[in-house]
């Protein structure tokens, strides 16, 4: 599955000439992140992870990705760190670490 | 371009606006002094004289919400409403203009319970002037039809896509029979051409609708909204000289003015009430007493610089409004007043005169009362009921 992710080539419009009329605009455009207010972020082991996904099926915010072979991968970009993935493996892969500051 | 002539009520003016003008599509749900309008609609739709979606809807929030949803897929719409269903779609009203969605609407002015009243004031559409639409009053049911097939243009207009609500008193204009000039369909066909807009969902281009934007990027959207409304006092104007050159009646813009030139003392309102003050100036003037007359035509965008230059050489000035913003003075006041005071032009004194809630009469003794207090001396309250 393909997850929408912050688009890092969007160039934000310059002055208000570049901006759209109206809310209608090419679709995909994720273009600002929203973790700001995480205290703690969520890292996962890959020694003790089992890819069960549990963690991928409760995140809350939809933002532990399933796309790639090497295992579970953490979009820290929207992730708000309620650290429920941590709570529910059942592997203890999942540990909180504080965010600096 | 001249088509017939035809004995109307403001209402059956405004549908038979609205069929010329052609929507794709009409949502609206039935509130007194409203629902002659949308029954004609129905209709028309009916007898296929108007080609047009007629959407049943549950109420006025869901009126609006079907006309922001049609506009967004680049339909054409209308719907009308009044009093408490304008308030149910406050909501929707930011929602529609925010998204720039050019829905045309017509509001029956109508008084807001408590006490219930279904008589005529303004206080429905004036306590939402800062919602982001174009507001107009209009003054008889000829101004109304013509209102509405301007008001497409207006509101579609790429510099403008806001969205336009033309005002009608309550009973006053929505349910008084007029003789009314029906411009002819090819008239307005050639007048109004189909709605085009890149705003809007289309499978060839697809985009992301009504969507999200933070902190970051929000105020710019409000900034153009602004400026939008700004650009549409200069499209209005170009409008309504297009609109005299095919069908032959010519308006005056943000504001029309009776006999200030020379004026001493001079009243500013908005709505059918002008059709009062005017034979009064009239009197007065005829009795070497220098009265005149402003009448607002339209809220927002407002007339701040042709209401300085019409008020230039005034000694005396009243604001005569069916609204009241409680606990301070009439919110048509207080735009008169900031708009002077960004000025030379001080008038010795400025009145505001609230009347007409809930439908009280105002007569032409009353107006000609009016005008004695702008030429007396005496120190009265600044904000008067009458």
């Amino acid at each position: 599955m393909n997850y929408p992710v912050w688009q890092r080539s969007f160039k934000p419009p310059k002055d208000l000439a570049e901006y759209p009329v109206g809310t209608a605009f090419p679709a995909g455009h994720l273009v600002e992140t929203n973790a700001s207010w995480r205290s703690q972020r969520p890292v996962i082991d890959a020694e003790k992870c089992s890819s069960c996904r549990i963690c991928w099926l409760l995140c809350p915010d939809g933002v532990i990705h399933n796309t790639k072979p090497e295992g579970l991968e953490i979009d820290y970009d929207y992730c708000k760190g309620c650290g429920i993935c941590a709570k529910e493996c059942r592997q203890k892969a999942i540990r909180m670490e504080n965010e600096g500051i | 371009m001249h088509g017939q002539k035809a004995f109307l009520s403001g209402n059956e003016a405004v549908a038979a606006g609205v069929r010329l003008a052609r929507p794709h599509v009409i949502a609206a749900y039935p509130i007194t002094p409203q629902t002659t309008v949308i029954e004609r609609l129905a209709e028309m739709v009916e007898d296929a004289s108007l080609k047009a979606e007629y959407l049943h809807v549950e109420s006025e929030h869901s009126a609006l919400s079907a006309c922001i949803g049609a506009s967004a897929v680049g339909a054409r719409t209308f719907t009308a409403t009044s009093s408490q269903g304008l308030l149910y779609m406050a909501e929707c009203l930011h929602y529609t203009s925010g998204g720039r969605f050019p829905v045309v609407m017509m509001n029956a002015n109508r008084s807001l319970a408590l006490p219930w009243n279904i008589y005529g004031d303004q206080r429905d559409s004036l306590s939402l002037l800062d919602c982001g639409w174009i507001q107009a009053y209009a003054e008889d049911a000829q101004e109304s039809l013509d209102l509405i097939i301007q008001a497409y243009a207006i509101a579609e207009h790429p510099d403008v896509l806001t969205p336009m609500m033309i005002n009608l008193d309550g009973f006053v204009i929505t349910h008084t029979y007029e003789l009314v000039s029906l411009p002819s369909q090819e008239g307005v066909d050639a007048f109004l051409p189909p709605f085009q807009t890149v705003n809007k969902m289309d499978l060839d281009h697809p985009m992301s609708l009504a969507f999200t934007a933070g902190p970051a990027y929000n105020q710019a959207f409000k900034q153009l909204q602004h400026q939008a409304l700004l650009s549409a006092s200069k499209v209005i104007l170009d409008i309504e000289e297009r609109f005299g050159q095919f069908f032959g009646r010519n308006y005056s813009g943000l504001i029309e003015t009776m006999h200030c030139e020379d004026a001493e003392f001079i009243l500013v309102t908005l709505g059918s009430v002008a059709g009062t003050v005017r034979p009064v100036v009239e009197r007065l003037r005829s009795l070497g007493v220098r009265v005149g007359l402003v009448r607002i035509r339209y809220m927002r965008p407002f007339p701040d610089i042709e209401i300085r230059k019409a008020l230039a050489g005034a000694k005396a000035v009243g604001v005569l409004e069916k609204d009241i913003s409680f606990g301070y003075e009439g919110t048509v006041f207080t735009n008169v007043n900031s708009a002077l005071s960004r000025s030379n032009v001080k008038p010795s004194r400025l009145l505001n005169f609230i009347g007409g809630l809930g439908g009280k009469d105002i007569s032409a003794a009353d107006i000609e009362h009016l005008f004695l207090r702008l030429k007396s001396t005496d120190d009265g309250e600044t904000v008067a009921f009458i």
